[in-house]
């Protein structure tokens, strides 16, 4: 029996990269890419001759990220990439997501799973009114930190008053919505200053490179100090298949989603409430003492409960309540409106419900991050609905659990993903604070 | 700002830990979502490390779907060993889908360059469809290329297989929607999120044996196109090529035609991290010539069902 090894020098940051049209997102993706040394000879040279066929002086970065056909052909990022990049400290998956087309759907996906949001704004026009929305998406999505990249820096001869101002807007506003993590950083992605190593262009700024507060950032979570949540995927049950002495054997697998599983820990299962005791953590490698999010292990319980795919096991300290009315906050994703009386389905965890949207309460002003009147909601709004399930979940407010607070709207008949949801009222929390 | 406090590191997993986390997650999701799973299973690295993880994902239960092969005919014979002995020791059912048949019978023609590849899609979509297969597993890798980079873990093919790269779903957090109507199918990536030197990394941790010809071995190979290909019953030197006896070995495997050798002094696990770590070109690059004709090769393939 032991506990997971632990590495702590090689830990994984996911980023989401956002920004507006031609502030240079492509280029700078393209840097950190080349500059960190991920960016392979073959790649590099593919750029370096459709640059040089295209009449470009110098090798267009933006090239190493485009992927799709038509996407080179309109110079247009469509849809979410993702990157891999490593340096001798972390690793790096970095979800490119571009700036004009479908921008909610593409920035709350990739926000989604993000430990950091870099955005980028141009120095020469400070805040946008989409830089305000990224913001307002990110407070949403609960994204733990936000760098904004104040790029081409040199195109204003690296003048510090005004990469000062655009700091200061850029602070204020994202204050307003309730992020506290937010870091600014003078930059210039064409030239490479202040991308991977430190500007002697820039001698008033005395903080960090873009990748080396990246390298430093905390990841998401403190395993052991929230409570345990643990969605069932599936039973495992090997019966005949199995060796003998694994003929009654029967696990419960699943991906610790929040906490802190201990052997001995008294457990309750979800929805029914029934109550046991965790005798066995197991892997393929051996037995554990404790696992904690997001390992992937298959619990044992001392009592025979009836336990099946959808349940959530939750410790006996802390218990969600269970319920069939739901309030939530949906980025709506497809080309048709959500209107009250939608059947739809509902996908939290591993169980999917079927679901009556009974009101949509509002749409939310990213500019001015406040609710508005609506009883409809069209692509890439975000709003907010109330919805009746046919069967109960162990539903928590998304302010407090990214993982068991999240759910998306599926289209019953042909399984279109409709909506990003979170439970509880995520816009007033965004827009009050 | 926030910064690692190092009391806290003890609860964060491992990158490898991490990935091999996720990808078991998504093996469960599909084996609990869908009627009708299948492994795509080559021999090649990547699929062997998704079999691998299958294995684990649901110790200690056997792995609760078949494995597919689509079969070139121009295999390496030591692949094919190495996959039967594999399919033998788990227990496994395998389906073979054999071009060579398709050839056979005039469903398909040999190409002028005579490399298979692309002429994997239809039978791998006639078995699909032959089994009703509904969710396929395959070894893709975002890093790997550029239209792979725009994939999802869960990815929806219509009834020709088709991938429609401007029309995905959203993923959104670790919520994978694998629904699907009948006649369409889910591909699903487990491993979308590991790079080359992630998987080289597991398989050395892991202890997972391979097929030989992923070390350094000595080979009669000659140079095409900056290639090495081995000399062989699929491939043998034009006028002005000659053959040398060179120690090298293979990054990819695939149709011995066109999947070239790489010059390489690795002979254990551990020398070809160090070798792919400091490596300067990416592995398609180096070995695959079919991925080098356009920009746009792959995602043109992936469109009309390859892999």
């Amino acid at each position: 029996m032991g506990i997971a090894t632990p590495l702590p020098t090689s830990t994984l940051l996911r980023l989401a990269t956002a920004g507006s049209v031609d502030d240079g997102k492509s280029t700078l993706v393209g840097r950190l890419l080349y500059d960190s040394k991920s960016v392979l000879a073959d790649q590099f040279d593919a750029v370096e001759r459709v640059s040089r066929d295209r009449g470009l002086a110098q090798a267009d970065l933006a090239l190493l990220t485009d992927g799709l056909r038509s996407e080179r052909e309109q110079g247009i990022t469509i849809d979410v990439a993702y990157r891999y990049f490593a340096t001798a400290e972390r690793s790096f998956i970095l979800a490119d997501c571009p700036g004009h087309v479908q921008y909610t759907r593409n920035t709350v996906t990739g926000a989604s799973t993000a430990d950091v949001v870099v955005l980028l704004v141009d120095v020469r026009k400070g805040l946008l009114e989409q830089t305000s929305r990224h913001l307002a998406v990110a407070s949403l999505l609960r994204v733990p930190h936000v760098v904004v990249v104040v790029n081409k820096i040199d195109l204003v001869d690296y003048d510090e008053a005004t990469y000062d101002t655009v700091s200061a807007q850029v602070k204020a506003t994202a204050h307003s919505l309730g992020l506290s993590d937010v870091t600014t950083v003078p930059v210039s992605a064409l030239a490479g200053d202040n991308v991977v190593t430190r500007s002697d262009r820039t001698p008033w700024y005395d903080g960090p490179s873009l990748l080396e507060h990246l390298e430093q950032l905390d990841p998401v979570g403190e395993p052991h100090s929230e409570p345990l949540r643990f969605p069932v995927q599936l039973v495992i049950r090997p019966q005949s298949a199995a060796e003998d002495r694994f003929r009654d054997y029967r696990g419960y697998a699943g991906q610790v989603a929040s906490g802190l599983v201990r052997v001995g820990d008294p457990v309750t299962v979800l929805p029914s409430g029934r109550t046991s005791t965790v005798v066995g953590i197991d892997t393929a490698d051996g037995e554990l003492t404790e696992a904690f999010s997001p390992q992937s292990v298959t619990l044992r319980l001392a009592d025979d409960v009836d336990i099946s795919r959808g349940d959530l096991i939750v410790t006996s300290r802390s218990v969600p309540s269970v319920t069939q009315d739901i309030d939530g906050t949906v980025a709506w994703l497809a080309e048709r409106d959500l209107r009250a009386g939608s059947k739809v389905l509902l996908k939290h965890g591993t169980r999917t419900v079927q679901a009556l949207v009974k009101n949509v309460g509002g749409r939310l002003d990213l500019d001015r991050a406040e609710l508005l009147p609506a009883d409809t909601l069209g692509l890439n709004d975000i709003g907010h609905v109330t919805l009746r399930l046919a069967a109960p979940i162990a539903a928590e407010e998304y302010l407090h659990s990214r993982s068991t607070g999240a759910f998306l709207l599926v289209d019953p008949h042909d399984g279109t993903t409709l909506a990003a949801g979170m439970v509880g009222d995520a816009l007033l929390s965004t827009a009050a604070v | 700002m926030s910064v690692i406090d190092p009391a806290r590191a003890t609860y964060r997993l491992s990158q490898l830990d991490w990935l091999e986390s996720e990808a078991i997650h998504i093996i469960r999701e599909v084996v609990a979502e869908f009627e009708r799973p299948v492994l795509l299973f080559s021999g090649g690295k990547d699929s062997v490390v998704m079999l691998h993880l299958a294995v684990k994902a649901f110790w200690p239960s056997p792995v609760p779907f078949p494995v597919l092969h689509v079969d070139t005919g121009h295999n390496f014979p030591e692949v094919l060993a190495y996959r039967d002995a594999t399919v033998e020791r788990l227990g496994l059912r395998l389906e073979v889908a054999s071009v060579q048949d398709y050839i056979d019978d005039g469903r398909l023609r040999e190409r002028a360059d005579g490399t298979r590849n692309p002429l994997q899609t239809q039978p791998l979509l006639d078995a699909i469809e032959g089994h009703k297969f509904d969710a396929v597993f395959g070894g893709g890798r975002r890093d790997e290329e550029k239209a792979r980079a725009k994939e999802r873990v869960f990815s929806l093919r219509d009834e020709f297989g088709q991938w429609d790269p401007r029309n995905q779903r959203p993923e959104l957090w670790n919520l994978y929607n694998g629904r699907h109507t009948p006649g369409q199918h889910v591909r699903v990536f487990p491993l979308s999120n590991w790079t080359e030197l992630d998987v080289w990394q597991y398989i050395g941790r892991e202890k997972i044996e391979l097929p030989e010809l992923y070390y350094a071995h000595e080979r009669d190979v000659f140079e095409r196109d900056g290639m090495l290909l081995a000399v062989g019953e699929f491939a043998q030197p034009r006028d002005g090529e000659t053959v040398e006896n060179r120690q090298v070995r293979y990054r990819t495997v695939g149709d011995m035609s066109c999947t070239g050798a790489v010059e390489s002094p690795a002979v254990t696990v551990e020398d070809v991290i160090a070798e792919v770590a400091a490596t300067r070109v990416t592995e398609r690059g180096a070995t695959r010539a079919d991925d080098r004709i356009s920009e746009a090769a792959m995602e043109d393939r992936k469109k009309e069902g390859y892999f």
